[in-house]
């Protein structure tokens, strides 16, 4: 019989997946909670702007149309957009189970599926990981993925004025799509100190030489920003973001290498947008949900085959390593095809099993340029809201902290609510773990908001029977 | 200044926009179709429309869907991420607070 693959997600190791799955005859359902694959990276534009020319804003463009077409036309591929996995569960201890709702975001009254797949591949991705810093919560403010999803995906460009700050690579492709829709960029402000970027960036150059086409995209952005005369500073952050219901200036100071303030060295800026992000944190609740262990708490452990340690369960992409689209793909072709039953000798795998482990050493090395300095906290004061959702304070999380009584980081997050509020610990948790000591919090056995009313309703069964027999 | 969408007419990937309207606490904005809730919001000029537990202002963060800074009611529902939803022409869209909800 034909196997079936479920890929949660359809960015670029989703997609990869699907096309590797395929490529192996199996039959495939993709979900992803957009209206259009592609995921963050190639995130396209609403096709109600019957845009001419839509590759204008993307890299790789012909690439990622080419892989689409193929994966989507295929008769064997049934791709659900505007679905969204929810749950994840494994009865039998066998092949998980995977719940997934149907339907506009949060609308109400979506249609309820299960999927009872041979095998799984999770492709969930990534979102912006932004520290604390006092006035980060003020409108106005918001993360670099936010400024990127707005002016690629519906052509909103978020300020006339502004200042792109944090540490990664991911400041220049923010920083070159709000310049080409027109924004003026204030300056681009990169925490890691120069010596500690050229440190990363120059060890071991023949990685790099493998990553070209990163290296060259990089080179580009760099150039573009020269060209409109956009400073990037290193060794350089935003600490404060200040404003009277938005924000209007954001101060900047300089960082020593472990990003503790340099007294003295404070700017004001004015500002209408102020974008930051400090890396990425992948998206691990399907994971955790299907039992996957994680590797330092931070990423799913995968082996050779992108196998995970939940048997019929398959990674791919940001949520076993921050390594970009192109190294996404790869583990998604590779996850994909030993998901749909190829063989893991199959000669064409060596190639891409040599890609995706130069993909490994890519973010390994982007890791190792880009660490956060382990002194930030010296920018929050006892009123700087670290939980967002809960409106939590540095002052308050220190206090239940200190507190003899209960000063378990489970005890601390229940006595300020830090992290227990809508978003459910993603924005701040990894903040609050490094406050506290211990973990980020990754379990949230309902992934997606799902309406009692939905839950109320019996789901739709898709087995593979009525599904063959389309 | 504020947020805005890029000029149809300056715009490099050559799009042709339909107009939608949408209401918020009953005023009339206009946008785009296609355009999220959110960026129908952002490009009528408002920063912020929810209200956290202390009642100060919040808008769009994340922008993906991660963070539920954004929420709204669309046409009664509540808890809609605004970043998420395509705005539909005629949806009435109302603000939420959280300092409403815990004084209730």
């Amino acid at each position: 019989m034909t196997r079936h693959v479920v890929i949660a997600g359809a960015g670029p190791a989703g997609l990869g997946a699907a096309a590797g799955a395929l490529r192996a005859g199996a039959r495939v359902t993709l979900v992803d909670a957009a209206e259009n694959p592609g995921g963050q990276y190639h995130r396209m534009l609403p096709d109600a702007y019957a845009a001419a020319r839509p590759g204008r804003l993307q890299h790789g463009w012909r690439g990622f149309e080419r892989l689409r077409g193929r994966v989507l036309g295929n008769p064997r591929c049934d791709w659900w957009p505007e679905s969204t996995v929810w749950a994840i569960d494994r009865p039998d201890r066998g092949a998980p189970h995977v719940h997934v709702l149907r339907g506009e975001a949060d609308a109400p009254e979506r249609e309820r599926h299960v999927l009872r797949p041979d095998a799984l591949v999770l492709a969930p991705g990534a979102h912006d990981r932004a520290l604390p810093f006092p006035g980060w919560e003020l409108p106005g403010v918001c993360t670099a993925g936010a400024a990127q999803a707005l002016a690629k995906g519906e052509r909103l460009v978020i300020g006339d004025r502004v200042v792109i700050a944090g540490s990664g690579p991911f400041l220049l492709p923010v920083a070159a799509t709000l310049l080409e829709a027109g924004s003026t960029v204030r300056e681009v402000l990169e925490a890691g100190t120069a010596a500690a970027l050229v440190r990363g960036w120059t060890r071991r150059p023949w990685e790099l030489a493998a990553q070209a086409g990163k290296t060259a995209e990089l080179a580009g952005y760099a150039g573009l920003l020269a060209r409109h005369g956009v400073p990037y500073r290193t060794g350089r952050a935003v600490i404060e973001a200040r404003g009277d219901g938005r924000v209007e200036e954001a101060v900047t100071a300089r960082l020593r290498p472990d990003w503790s303030v340099v007294p003295g060295t404070e700017r004001t800026v004015a500002v209408d947008a102020l974008c930051v992000t400090h890396g990425f944190s992948p998206q691990l609740e399907l994971p955790v949900a299907a039992g996957c262990e994680l590797r330092d708490g931070a990423f799913v452990t995968v082996d050779g085959d992108q196998r995970t340690t939940v048997p019929a369960v398959y990674a791919a992409g940001e949520a076993t390593g921050i390594a970009g689209a192109q190294a996404a793909r790869t583990e998604g072709l590779l996850a994909g095809w030993i998901a749909g039953g190829g063989s893991a000798e199959a000669r064409e795998l060596d190639s891409l099993r040599r890609r995706r482990d130069r993909g490994r050493a890519f973010a390994a090395r982007l890791a190792a340029a880009h660490p956060i300095g382990a002194a930030w906290p010296g920018w929050l004061r006892a009123g700087t809201i670290v939980c967002r959702c809960e409106e939590t304070t540095y002052g308050a999380l220190r206090r239940a902290a200190g507190d003899p009584a209960g000063n378990s980081a489970a005890a601390v997050r229940l006595a300020t609510r830090a992290g227990l509020g809508p978003c459910q610990a993603r924005v701040c948790g990894p903040a609050v773990a490094e406050l506290l000591g211990g973990p980020a919090p990754h379990h949230r056995p309902i992934a997606q908001p799902i309406r009692l009313g939905e839950l109320a309703r019996p789901p739709i069964e898709d087995t593979a029977t009525k599904e063959s027999a389309r | 200044m504020s947020p805005r969408l890029v000029r149809a007419a300056d715009d490099a990937v050559g799009r042709r926009d339909t107009p939608l309207r949408i209401t918020l606490d009953g005023e009339p904005l206009t946008g785009v179709a296609g355009q999220t809730v959110a960026g129908v919001l952002l490009g009528s000029g408002r920063t912020a429309w929810r209200e956290g537990p202390s009642g100060a202002p919040r808008g769009v963060f994340c922008g993906i869907g991660a963070c539920f800074d954004c929420l709204v009611t669309v046409n009664g529902v509540r808890d809609v991420r605004a970043c998420r939803r395509r705005a539909r022409d005629g949806d009435a869209v109302t603000t939420q607070s959280r300092a409403r909800e815990d004084a209730r």
